[in-house]
């Protein structure tokens, strides 16, 4: 049985960089401990030598050369940006 | 002719080949349902401009005899997928005014064979969710209905079903990480099929967990989804795990002839709880295929009940990394700051107003099973457990087994709204006999079967062996035929 208590939501939400009013966390803890509790039976199965599955089709990923295949699209890469200046993208300041 | 869009693929293309109908007028006959079908808020963002000048385009290339399967057909396609110059959101609020400067490989394939993107259709956020209840543009709406209630048209592909079930369009796209092509292809009465992992490039698909992601087409017949499916497939190097295998001729294979065929009846999908008429459709569906030739037999997937909860530490898991880009800087909504806020609080706020409640809730669950202290015993338990999940079908196929047939869902369409206040856990049973297919890479088709005592559709799947969506078809075309659904909703919207 795991209960996820309110400090632990309050950190989950920082971790996902999600803003959770103080008032909502009891309610999330909730719903996040449900669904943790359906995942317990997982502890049921016996994983004794068992590898994690990494690709579901046995194949090598392929390999290309590294090398620039597009560029001069400046526009297009920041024509959706909610913030763009001067050819870059403006978000607030980071360093103090 | 009228009803033009009421035609199948197959049907229209033929009729197109023979020069008897003109794509702009199947288009603008799809224009017209589309307009008339508001109330079922399948399609989201339409593009009849483009439509109209896409089919005049198509219908150029078909006189002069340079047809492709699908040059001319109208289609929606599922808002998951990039669409150049096309809002493209997820039905996500996070991705509002979000328009693609490129055009996905699946979507670019089909426009490049000729087919007519009519508009851009409905969905779950994210394609998180089974009740297409979760989209920013509010729910689609089953054109199927008992006692005035409004249904769920199923999810997350939900708006692609409503369409084609509808006849808004021919056929449409759709998206399937844990069975969310064939829930609502069974919910609605048409097929769905996901194909094996790779079959598809999952490249401008917008990512939900990419493991899991398949793309595939939601069609009126079998035989549509056979020559859609084979418009979609392709090797892809932007897609680093897309499969460089040849393509067949899939409607080529459906020469219903399923003779010598051993088709495995799983024990373990009999759940606790299954309603009778589903498991009373089950077995005549394995009499049908016992009748057209083929060997029934019992088999046993031991691990399938650890399929939901393992695909609920994966599928998340998975989430919290691919939707880690939404942040507010590069693209969609960023949130309205107050003075003194910082990147971090930029970053929360944009996501706490982009993201509705599942989503949300699927990105902390996915960051708590990958965070220190928790990886092991919940996503690396998980993957093991896939492992096992592969293993039992592995077993069954070589055994002998050509393919497996399961219900496609636990229940018909439900109401939209009943699952409001249910825990999060009771929506996610809905995936309990299509998720073991996205862990282990299979193909899987959901046909029409027939209808339950409410009247509402109800589906069958079939689970096919990896890369053989060819003989899955054609045991599928040899069902559907068996079954012999014709049943359309009546016309309320």
């Amino acid at each position: 049985m795991s209960e996820i208590d309110l400090e632990t939501a309050r950190k989950v939400a920082k971790l996902s960089r999600i803003a959770v009013a103080e008032a909502d966390l009891p309610a999330l803890a909730q719903d996040l401990s449900r669904i943790l509790n359906f995942m317990e039976e997982l502890g049921e199965v016996d994983v004794t030598g068992v590898e994690p599955m990494t690709s579901v089709t046995p194949m090598r990923l392929p390999r290309r050369v590294d090398g620039a295949t597009d560029g001069d699209i400046q526009s297009k890469i920041l024509s959706n940006a909610p913030d763009a200046r001067e050819g870059f993208f403006a978000v607030p300041k980071v360093v103090e | 002719m009228s009803d033009l869009n009421k035609l199948t693929l197959s049907a229209a293309r033929d009729l197109l080949r023979k020069g008897e109908t003109r794509s702009v007028e199947l288009t603008e006959a799809c224009l017209r349902a589309i307009e008339g079908g508001g109330a079922l808020n399948a399609f989201v963002h339409n593009t009849p401009d483009l439509a109209l000048d896409r089919a005049r385009a198509a219908d150029a290339r078909l006189a002069t005899g340079d047809a492709p399967a699908m040059c001319g057909l109208p289609i929606g396609v599922k808002d998951l997928f990039c669409t150049q110059g096309v809002p493209s959101q997820a039905a996500s609020r996070i991705l509002d005014g979000f328009r693609p400067e490129y055009e996905s490989t699946i979507s670019g394939k089909l426009r490049d064979g000729g087919a007519v993107m009519l508009g851009k259709l409905n969905m779950d956020e994210f394609a998180m969710g089974s009740s297409n209840e979760t989209s920013v543009y509010g729910n689609a709406v089953n054109p199927w209905k008992v006692d005035g209630r409004d249904l769920t048209p199923g999810g997350s592909s939900g708006g692609s079903a409503a369409a084609v079930s509808a006849d808004l369009c021919l056929a449409a796209t759709g998206t399937d990480t844990g069975g969310s092509i064939r829930q609502p292809a069974a919910f609605t009465g048409i097929v769905g099929i996901k194909p094996t992992y790779g079959r598809c490039s999952r490249w401008g698909i917008v990512a939900f967990a990419s493991s899991l992601d398949q793309a595939g087409p939601m069609t009126k017949s079998v035989r549509d989804a056979a020559i859609m499916l084979e418009a979609m497939c392709g090797h892809d190097a932007k897609d680093s795990t897309s499969a460089d295998l040849p393509v067949p001729d899939f409607e080529s294979m459906l020469t219903g002839d399923i003779r010598g065929k051993t088709i495995g009846i799983p024990r373990e999908y009999r759940i606790d709880g299954m309603p009778e008429e589903i498991a009373a459709l089950w077995d005549e569906g394995a009499d049908m295929l016992r009748d057209a030739g083929a060997k029934i037999v019992e088999i046993s997937l031991p691990h399938t009940k650890y399929a939901l909860p393992a695909y609920y530490v994966i599928a998340p898991a998975e989430a919290s990394s691919n939707l880690a880009r939404y942040d507010g800087v590069r693209y969609g909504h960023r949130a309205a700051l107050a003075a003194g806020d910082g990147i971090t609080e930029m970053y929360e706020k944009t996501r706490a107003e982009g993201f509705g409640p599942e989503v949300q809730r699927r990105v902390m669950i996915g960051t708590y099973v990958l965070s220190a202290g928790f990886y092991d015993a919940y996503y690396n338990r998980a993957r093991k457990i896939r492992t096992l999940i592969k293993r039992d079908f592995e077993t069954v196929f070589a055994d002998g087994v050509d393919a497996i047939l399961t219900p496609a869902t636990p229940s018909s369409a439900f109401g939209l709204g009943e699952m409001a206040d249910a825990d999060p856990v009771q929506m996610y049973l809905n995936d309990v006999f299509t998720v073991t297919v996205n862990l282990a890479g299979l193909p899987g088709i959901s046909v029409p079967a027939g209808l339950d005592k409410q009247g509402l559709p109800l589906g069958l799947q079939l689970i096919g062996q990896p890369w053989d969506e060819g003989e899955l078809l054609k045991t599928a075309h040899v069902l559907e035929t068996a079954c012999g659904f014709v049943a359309k909703p009546a016309k309320w919207w």
